[in-house]
């Protein structure tokens, strides 16, 4: 694989003038000495190298992308034209708010709105990411418990189908992780989770629908046994494509709710950021949240410091706001008719692949799915496992799902196929499983070998982790 | 129908493959108490066309951008951004993939994943980086709570002279986490104490060139700190002329990413630095990108030392962070492959020099010198006259933007205000400044 360290340097065209001492008083040893080791390279070069790379990497733009709890649909080309209005993006985030009102406007309506969404009173837009979320979530929560004088309340409740960012996030912040284990049907056990609450419970963090893609149907009975025993319920907002502008996470007895705009309001991943996950409070955990918060007079947007019981700041201005505005243009686009077909279609999809494929593999929970459902590669065929059914994904052109996650679930293919498919490109990957299920009885080397149709089939993880290379080793 | 494909008739058909006859059926299994409870937004479905006109009534309320030249930083510089990486980010290939977590359809992001790691190892002199966290702020905070897993501490030393918003969030971090902070004074030069440390410190973080603008000479420290970690919070192009902090034995090396060809948008998405030797790697957060090779003895990438990570360590990962900045990243690594070592260097210089410029002119106007005589790169502080804030409004009037001074107050500085100049500022622009600071 070449790197562009690899490329024939052209010559340098800086003038020797140009790289003379350019800080007057420095001390001689706090110069530079060592020359960078980054090639001089001319535009076409850098051009074809990084149209090269794309070429190797799979976008959405390139087909189905059932990655399950990543929500991996459509990103509209509209979002990217709007922030790169130098309007926008040319903005530094000290300037006077009487300069910058045009952003600080889409920043309050877009909290208002997502407050609607979630059914909550209050949000902050600081959080970079999901499980930036989370832990903001956990901060807040932490305060919450401090300003009352229940320090003792330290534990985390989360059940053993969670995100590994749920029990992360809770550790990081402090707490104590107690983990449930979810009912044969991968539902919250209620009485068990009854037996574990009690004075050292801050709270539960529950991803709704659950990383099954099923509803928890005594939802409400769980967050008020929580609220009972004086925890807080945190929401874990991955699978919000499932139900968003038909119920609200507030509604169902959350405290806290963190969105994820990378998913469910359709910013693009990045190949792994930047993301955005705003989080959604009930009116207790308001005055806890973080400054400076975006407030209207009326007439002019402005920022307050003024909260004294806030946590700080997660974020050192106002968090991913290039992300924010492509969110709120989606949902201007969208309004109230389009969020409910947005997760209708979700829902649609996921249940129609779901059908097509429940006789060819194993389906551990067989009923109505929301966005998402989970199937195990167990019992395919012998000595086919759930890696050789994704990697043979890749030869038919498809993006794997997730997979072993939930932990739950033995060989785990955790599959969201979206709103943004037609129902021919979800019948391909219907199809495409199928034809894989059969190769895994008849021709399992096929599985095993896959992919044969990447610029690289299977790479030795081992190698990577013993012997690790992690940057270019030029030659000294 | 916005973004939504299929078909009413294939919606027809999927709804009766699966035994349905309508979309609300799909939603039975949500108690109906809670579906009852649903309230519209009060929200209209816009057209394309509709969208981009809201966006554009907006942008003609940000006039900051297009009416004012910029001389604010505190982390965050206006430089130019080359159309090469705009371009190499608008390809969809890049900008709408995942985390690559299947490396066979992945080698697009994962090469320029290894590309990113060698150019900051590069500029900071460590031995390995990240692929990137958030920002500047939490890499920095993500730093504190790494040196006390390592030297299963809860107590660090922090240089005063960090800039507010990172402060504020290590500040954050550091009352979840329970870690005693410890406020390192600023010197008469400018640059940080480290005499009197106390005992048991876990890390010392310092910022440099720190928020007075004054390079800090960090030479010497790493012996007076003990077995304490050295963690350097840097600005990635002044690394093309400063030293790197790896020469003054720095364990862990920080930073701010924006300058290295992302725009500015408000604050967000920025572009968390984050360095260290290879013997921590077992202790540092977020994802990091191997060479390797695959069955057939090809070389290719993939990502590796996962076993830090969230999705398999759960509460015993190193961090909890799993959507980073991995786009920003690809920014930042096609700017430094578009301007290599000497345009790197030329961006560094032209900035300080102009800086430099300023920074002389003003000192030309009576009662306007500098706060302190440490060097500094692109970035100063000069004590005036008047009150400050009459200038920044002055500047604002002239169509200049500096920094709010009230940023300054908070490190104990009064009366002076902090002023950035990068490659994109002009001697006109230059000139026009100092009159307008003078007349002030």
């Amino acid at each position: 694989m070449t790197t562009i360290f690899d490329l024939p340097s052209v010559s340098p065209t800086a003038r020797r003038d140009d790289l003379s001492p350019a800080i007057p008083g420095l001390e001689p040893a706090l110069a530079r000495r060592k020359a960078l080791r980054v090639p001089t390279l001319a535009e076409p070069q850098i051009a074809r190298h990084y149209t090269k790379l794309s070429r190797m990497n799979y976008g959405v733009d390139d087909g189905l992308y059932p990655l399950g709890s990543c929500t991996m649909k459509y990103n509209p080309k509209l979002h990217e034209q709007l922030v790169a209005m130098p309007e926008f993006a040319d903005v530094h985030p000290g300037t006077p708010p009487r300069l910058a009102q045009g952003t600080l406007a889409a920043l309050h309506r877009m909290s208002v709105l997502l407050a609607a969404i979630a059914g909550l009173p209050a949000v902050t837009l600081q959080p970079s990411a999901g499980a930036h979320g989370e832990l903001t979530g956990m901060f807040l929560m932490k305060r919450f418990f401090e300003t009352r004088g229940e320090k003792e309340r330290n534990t985390i409740i989360l059940t053993d189908s969670a995100h590994g960012t749920n029990p992360a996030s809770a550790a990081l912040a402090g707490f104590r992780v107690l983990e449930l284990k979810s009912l044969s049907d991968g539902t919250v056990d209620v009485d068990a989770l009854t037996n574990v609450l009690d004075e050292h419970t801050a709270g539960i963090m529950l991803t709704v629908p659950n990383t099954l893609g099923l509803f928890e149907p005594r939802i409400r009975e769980v967050t008020a046994r929580v609220h009972e025993a004086g925890g807080l319920c945190y929401f874990d907002g991955a699978n919000l494509n499932s139900y968003i502008g038909r119920a609200r996470p507030g509604d169902m007895g959350a405290d806290v709710f963190h969105f994820n705009l990378h998913k469910t309001l359709s910013t693009p991943h990045g190949g792994g950021g930047p993301g955005s996950g705003p989080v959604a409070v009930a009116e207790h955990l308001e005055p806890f949240l973080p400054v400076p918060r975006i407030d209207f007079d009326g007439e002019r947007y402005g920022l307050d410091w003024s909260p004294d019981q806030t946590i700080g700041s997660v974020h050192p201005y106002f968090g991913n706001v290039g992300v924010i505005l492509k969110a709120f243009a989606y949902l201007l686009r969208l309004g109230d008719q389009g969020l409910a077909e947005v997760s209708a279609y979700a829902c649609l999809h996921a249940n129609y692949l779901q059908h097509r494929l429940k006789d060819v593999y194993k389906l551990p929970y067989d009923r109505l799915c929301k966005h998402e459902f989970v199937l195990s590669g167990e019992g395919v065929a012998e000595g086919v496992t759930t890696t050789d059914i994704a990697k043979r994904l890749i030869d038919f052109g498809f993006h794997p799902p997730t997979v072993y996650f939930p932990l739950i679930v033995h060989q785990a293919l955790m599959i969201e196929p979206t709103e943004t498919e037609t129902k021919e490109s979800l019948d391909a990957f219907a199809d495409a499983m199928v034809a894989i299920a059969k190769e895994a009885a008849n021709h399992p080397e096929r599985l095993h070998e896959a992919p044969i149709s990447t610029p690289v089939r299977r790479l030795d993880q081992t190698q990577a982790a013993r012997e690790p290379i992690l940057r270019h080793p030029f030659e000294t | 129908m916005r973004y939504i494909p299929t078909s009413d008739a294939d919606r027809e058909a999927m709804l009766s493959a699966i035994g349905l006859s309508s979309l609300d059926e799909l939603f039975a299994d949500i108690p109906a108490e809670i579906l009852d409870g649903n309230k519209p937004l009060g929200l209209p479905s816009l057209t394309e066309q509709e969208v981009a006109a809201t966006f554009s009534q907006l942008a003609q309320r940000n006039p900051a951008a297009r009416a004012f030249a910029s001389f604010q930083g505190g982390g965050i510089y206006d430089h130019y951004v080359p159309a090469i990486v705009p371009y190499v980010l608008s390809r969809s290939e890049f900008a709408t993939a995942y985390t690559p977590y299947q490396p066979e359809i992945s080698q697009g992001t994962l090469t320029a994943m290894f590309e990113f790691q060698t150019m900051i190892c590069e500029l900071t002199g460590m031995e390995i980086a990240n692929a990137s966290l958030y920002d500047g702020a939490t890499a920095l905070a993500e730093a504190a709570l790494m040196a006390n897993r390592i030297r299963r501490r809860h107590r660090i030393a922090v240089s005063r002279a960090l800039f507010a918003g990172v402060a504020r969030v290590l500040q954050t971090y550091a009352w979840a986490a329970e870690i005693e902070l410890i406020e390192l004074p600023i010197g008469p030069d400018g640059r940080t104490v480290f005499d009197h440390l106390p005992e048991d410190l876990s890390a010392v973080l310092v910022q440099s060139p720190n928020a007075l603008g004054i390079i800090e000479d960090l030479r010497g420290v790493k012996d007076a700190i003990g077995d304490a970690l050295l963690v350097v919070s840097v600005h990635p192009i002044s690394l093309a002329i400063i030293e790197p902090p790896a020469s003054v034995g720095a364990d862990i090396v920080v930073g701010e990413g924006q300058p290295l060809g992302l725009t500015r948008s408000f604050g967000g998405p920025l572009l968390g630095l984050f360095a260290t030797q290879e013997r921590y790697i077992r202790h540092m957060p977020g994802r990091i990108a191997g060479r390797t090779s695959d069955v057939d003895g090809r070389s290719g990438f993939t990502m590796t030392a996962q076993t830090r990570e969230q999705h398999i360590r759960r509460q015993r990962a190193t961090s909890n962070i799993c959507t980073n900045s991995a786009l920003c990243a690809l920014a930042a690594t096609v700017y430094m492959a578009s301007l290599g070592a000497d345009g790197l260097a030329r961006v560094a210089s032209a900035s300080a020099r102009r800086a430099h410029d300023l920074c002389d002119r003003l000192e030309q106007i009576s009662g306007v010198s500098r706060l302190f005589p440490g060097p500094f790169f692109n970035e100063f502080t000069v004590r005036v006259p008047q009150d400050p804030s009459r200038i920044h409004r002055a500047l604002q009037q002239g169509g200049f933007l500096i920094d709010d001074p009230s940023d300054l107050s908070r490190l104990g500085v009064e009366n002076a205000v902090r002023i950035a100049v990068t490659e994109k500022r002009t001697d006109e622009e230059l000139k026009r400044f100092t009159r307008v600071f003078e007349e002030a």
